[in-house]
């Protein structure tokens, strides 16, 4: 498919870069659209689940007699009844279904009852007695590194480290001595959750087959189905999975998670279907949020700005299982690259296991803190160096179509456009008072800030290692001119089943509405990997458009036999199949099916989709490849209160680089979701726990645990960038995650412009904003902030030689080539 | 020990424009009983605490937090949930402009938005942008940024007075 706005017979574009309805937009706005919790089935049994109220406790006994005898309860199932463990990465399988022996966090399940109605499910979960027998808690960075015992898991690196990374890639020694200027900084950024509004909900019916559907609000439907067949011991062909529409997920719906094996083992047992909705208060439990990341970061420049070396540390607080943690200890390291040069870069992450929730993907997956830090941390080396922010990043871009550092092939790059973009619209030049804050050009108490980001377009690799697609669609055409796309992804907002109807309605000349979309059916669609890393506009779009070529190209034959036209001049558009060069001459849609139909039989096409092999072969090279990564640049303009040390954020600029928009009016409601939730994070957003050693959690509540509503959220002035890639459809990259990423340093480094404290510590509240005020005002240094970061015993870093250092993506031979 | 009841309490009250008779455990929530004894599952829940605005539903056309007012309560009172937004196949300008301007991502929260907004156009025909805001500030929606339903309502009020209006451009295909 040609990558300008025509399409392959050099006809305009009629459904991509259109701002359609979503083609679930009227189910959303009548209320018709069926969210997990909205199915109830006949003679449907609730269920409840006992938590752990201890962080960290052996369990003792547990006695369900008397809640067994109550009215009403079919049944009780513990932690014997489901031993085989599970997990969303092969490499840690560290989660059992119900806690067997020992709990991790408050939160953690000891128990379930399914019962007649959700009154008796609570008082039966209540009248079950267990007995703890409580261990020492790691609640912190520091403890899960020092305290070894007790072991919170019995793997991982030693101790509570469950992973340690360390890469090098280049001359590290030869790039710091290149350097004119030094810097090092020490940042954190404070874990948050997803909160989505929806409460994960999952329903499970084992029917008299002895089959089991089981109904979810769930992202991967695709792992789900992997652990329900490898928890319950029943074969996969024996599962349906439906991922319902999520009402939210930002990665929280991510993991398979124990209700949904809860519900399906107790329809096991019941016979009947039995349903879990989760309180609010759970879903805080459920967590698999933003970890808790404390980074240290030294870059080399030159006077110029232009970057020699960097050297990146991170760590994260895990939390108490492994969820996707590897993966994002490897993400907090991965896409420092690939926005500014940077020739030689060493990364090493640590991630602990505490008595938390556990941490996991949120919305920018691993990368919104370091890209914090980075960000910052480049605002900092601009005023040591008296370059304005936006020069300091223009001059010294990645560049289009190269292999970074670290072995990430990088596509289109239209950040130095979004710079310019946000630089122009904002009035950059008007507002930002340079590094002499005498001569303010903004009064006192307002400013402006800038930073930048990347994000993938879909994960390289999948979860579990494997040589077969990541994404499938197939398509039936019917002879009456309906189509059906079946493909396994499910859309949890974003507009991924109207994506694959623009994308299939483009290639076929019909109108979105004329297609039905069947999504994330384990029986029914072909495998999709799932909704997350930003994955599903550019990949089942990409098998979309494969499977639509394929049934154009059947209909295009029937069709051009029929009218005697050659092939290469029919087009399709507005329902029709006609000689571009005789508009008239030509036939509908439904008549070139029939034609078709009667040539080759029943008309269904396939569609795949494989990432192109990234150039990296090192360990750890998995993280951070993806087909197209996309770019965005923010300039926010801030009110701090000195008095109050309020920060209101008044405005942001953003651009973000889409590649083409397949429906721009989605891309605009992406653009302005990510900018609110990295303001919530900026701002507001944390996870908090008392401080003492019990780890309860502060606030589990919508309303204590802070998120922006009409009145804190900021005004946005968004752009598109439009600069076609050529591995998305139609040239389009990704946008649900991205425009996240840099509305948290934006906003830090716009609150050092107005009142000349860094707050080196996300989120920024009052608290810390007055802290570094009067540190300022007492002749100290006017910061918030860490001061120092844990010893670590690193492993040996594995080393790779950059591209530019002749490398080939392999690991060097363990002979020390330099000290 | 449970704390089911015996007898079901019984009520009669107007649910979008018709009468409706139900029967339910006397203890259960507006919700609840819209949602598992009516089977009107367009109302939905975040919190089921009062915080979060999700479970709005309008009682003698007022905005109210439907699991915080019990069923009971709404005995021969009228409630108007989303199901009863739109006039038979014909969608109410808020529920078109939701669907037009992307307003609806998830959907979970639209139902609960799209009450609170009826009820300020039915006050306020003309509301400016600050007014939008106020009305809307006890509803959380972790989408959108709150904006493309800004303007959904806008448009919304708009054609409600009768006014041909479009989205600008600016905001569907960003600035220039």
């Amino acid at each position: 498919m040609s990558k300008n706005e025509k399409d392959k017979n050099e006809q305009p574009l009629k459904v991509v870069g259109k701002p359609f309805r979503k083609v679930d937009a009227r189910a959303k706005c009548t209320g018709q659209t069926k969210f997990a919790d909205d199915i109830a089935l006949p003679r449907m049994l609730y269920c409840k689940i006992l938590r752990s109220p201890e962080p960290h406790a052996l369990i003792k006994t547990i006695d369900v007699s008397r809640a067994l005898k109550l009215p009403g309860v079919h049944a009780i199932i513990t932690g014997r009844d489901l031993p085989i463990p599970y997990g969303i990465l092969p490499v840690s399988q560290d989660e059992h279904a119900i806690c067997i022996d020992k709990v991790r966090f408050i939160g953690d399940p000891v128990a379930a009852v399914a019962a007649v109605d959700e009154d008796t499910a609570f008082d039966a979960m209540n009248l079950i007695e267990v007995e703890y027998e409580k261990l020492q808690t790691v609640t912190s960075i520091e403890e899960g590194l020092m305290v070894d015992e007790p072991r919170i898991h019995d793997y991982g690196e030693r101790g509570n480290i469950h992973k340690l990374v360390s890469l090098e890639f280049g001359d590290m020694d030869e790039g710091f001595a290149e350097a004119d200027l030094i810097r090092e900084d020490i940042l954190f950024y404070e874990g948050n959750t997803h909160l989505p509004m929806e409460q994960h909900a999952a329903l499970a019916y084992f029917d008299t087959d002895n089959k089991l559907t089981l109904w979810s609000s769930t992202q991967t439907p695709h792992y789900v189905h992997r652990a329900l067949t490898k928890t319950l011991e029943i074969p996969a062909a024996h599962i349906r999975v439906i991922a319902t529409p999520n009402g939210g997920g930002f990665g929280g719906k991510s993991d398979p998670f124990n209700h949904e094996i809860i519900v399906s083992k107790l329809s096991m047992i019941t016979g009947r279907p039995v349903k879990a909705t989760l309180t609010r208060e759970e879903v805080f439990y459920c967590h698999r949020g933003r970890h808790p990341v404390l980074m240290k970061v030294r870059t080399g420049v030159k006077r110029d700005g232009a970057i020699t070396a960097m050297d990146f540390q991170s760590f994260l607080d895990g939390g108490a299982y492994g969820s996707y943690g590897v993966a994002s200890t490897f993400y907090t390291g991965a896409l420092q690259t690939v926005t500014y040069e940077v020739p030689r870069y060493k990364f090493r992450g640590a991630r602990v296991f505490t008595n938390k929730p556990p941490c996991g993907p949120k919305r920018g997956h691993g990368t919104p803190q370091p890209r914090y830090a980075l960000e910052v941390h480049l605002d900092k080396i601009a005023e040591e160096l008296k370059l304005d922010p936006a020069e300091i990043r223009l001059n010294h871009l990645v560049k289009p179509f190269s292999v970074t550092a670290n072995y990430l092939r990088i596509g289109s790059m239209g950040l130095g456009r979004c710079i310019e973009k946000v630089v122009e619209g904002s009035d950059w030049k008007d507002k930002f008072s340079g590094w002499d804050k005498e001569n303010r050009k903004l009064p006192f108490g307002k400013g402006v800030g800038l930073a930048c980001s990347s994000y993938i377009c879909g994960a390289g690799l999948p979860i579990y290692w494997n040589n077969m697609p990541h994404s499938g669609v197939q398509l039936r055409l019917d002879r009456q001119g309906g189509v059906c796309v079946q493909c396994g992804s499910i859309d949890i907002g974003q507009g991924s089943d109207s994506v694959l109807a623009y994308i299939v309605a483009e290639v076929l000349g019909i109108d979105p509405f004329d297609i039905r979309v069947l999504t994330a059916d384990t029986d029914l669609t072909p495998v999709d990997l799932g909704s997350y890393s930003s994955r599903v506009t550019l990949m089942t779009g990409n098998a979309a458009l494969q499977a639509a070529e394929r049934a154009r190209e059947l209909l295009t034959i029937a069709v051009a036999e029929k009218l005697s036209v050659p092939a290469e001049n029919l087009s399709f558009a507005e329902r029709r199949v006609f000689d571009v060069e005789n508009p008239e001459v030509g036939l509908s849609f439904a008549e070139a099916v029939v034609l078709a139909e009667s040539k080759f039989g029943t008309i269904g096409t396939v569609g795949s989709y494989t990432p192109p092999r990234s150039p990296g072969h090192f360990k750890g090279a998995g993280v951070g490849p993806s087909p197209a990564y996309s770019y965005s640049a923010a300039v926010a303009e801030v009110d701090v209160d000195p008095m109050t040390g309020i920060v209101t954020v008044e405005r942001v600029w953003i651009a973000h680089d889409i590649g083409r928009s397949i429906n721009p009016m989605l891309v605009m409601g992406q653009v302005e979701g990510s900018v609110y939730m990295g303001l919530g994070e900026a701002l507001m957003e944390e996870m908090a726990y008392r401080a003492n050693r019990n780890v309860v959690h502060k606030f589990p509540s919508l309303l204590e645990y802070k998120s922006p509503t009409t009145l804190e959220m900021c005004d946005v002035k968004t752009y598109l960038i439009e600069d076609a890639d050529p591995n998305g459809p139609f040239g389009a990259k990704e946008v649900g995650q991205g425009p996240l990423l840099p509305v948290p340093p934006t906003v830090a480094n716009a609150v050092y412009d107005a009142v000349g404290v860094r707050i080196d510590e996300v989120p920024i509240t009052p608290e810390k904003v007055l802290y570094a005020l009067r540190e300022k005002s007492k002749g100290r240094e006017g910061r918030f902030g860490p001061k120092s970061i844990p010893e670590v015993d690193w492993p040996q870093p594995l080393k790779v030689l950059t591209p530019e250092e002749g490398g080939d993506g392999r690991e060097m031979p363990h002979v020390a080539v330099h000290s | 020990m449970s704390r089911k009841p015996k007898q079901k309490a019984h009520i009669e009250f107007t649910l979008n424009g018709e009468t409706a008779e139900v029967a339910f455990a006397p203890h259960k929530t507006l919700l609840e009983v819209l949602r598992e004894d009516l089977n009107l599952t367009g109302t939905k829940h975040g919190c089921e605490l009062g915080e979060c605005g999700t479970c709005t539903v309008l009682v003698d056309r007022k905005p109210i937090l439907s699991c915080l007012m019990l069923g009971l309560d709404v005995e021969g009172r009228e409630v108007t949930t989303v199901e009863g937004m739109n006039e038979g196949a014909q969608l109410h300008p808020l529920q078109e402009t939701f669907a037009d301007t992307g307003a609806a991502q998830c959907g979970y929260c639209t139902p609960g938005f799209l009450l609170v907004a009826k009820e300020l156009l039915t006050k306020n025909p003309n509301p400016t942008r600050e007014e939008i805001k106020e009305a809307l500030s006890g509803n959380l929606c972790r989408c959108t940024g709150y904006i493309k339903i800004y303007e959904a309502v806008e448009l919304a009020a708009a054609k409600m007075r009768g006014e041909s209006v479009e989205l600008p451009k600016e905001s569907v295909y960003g600035y220039e």
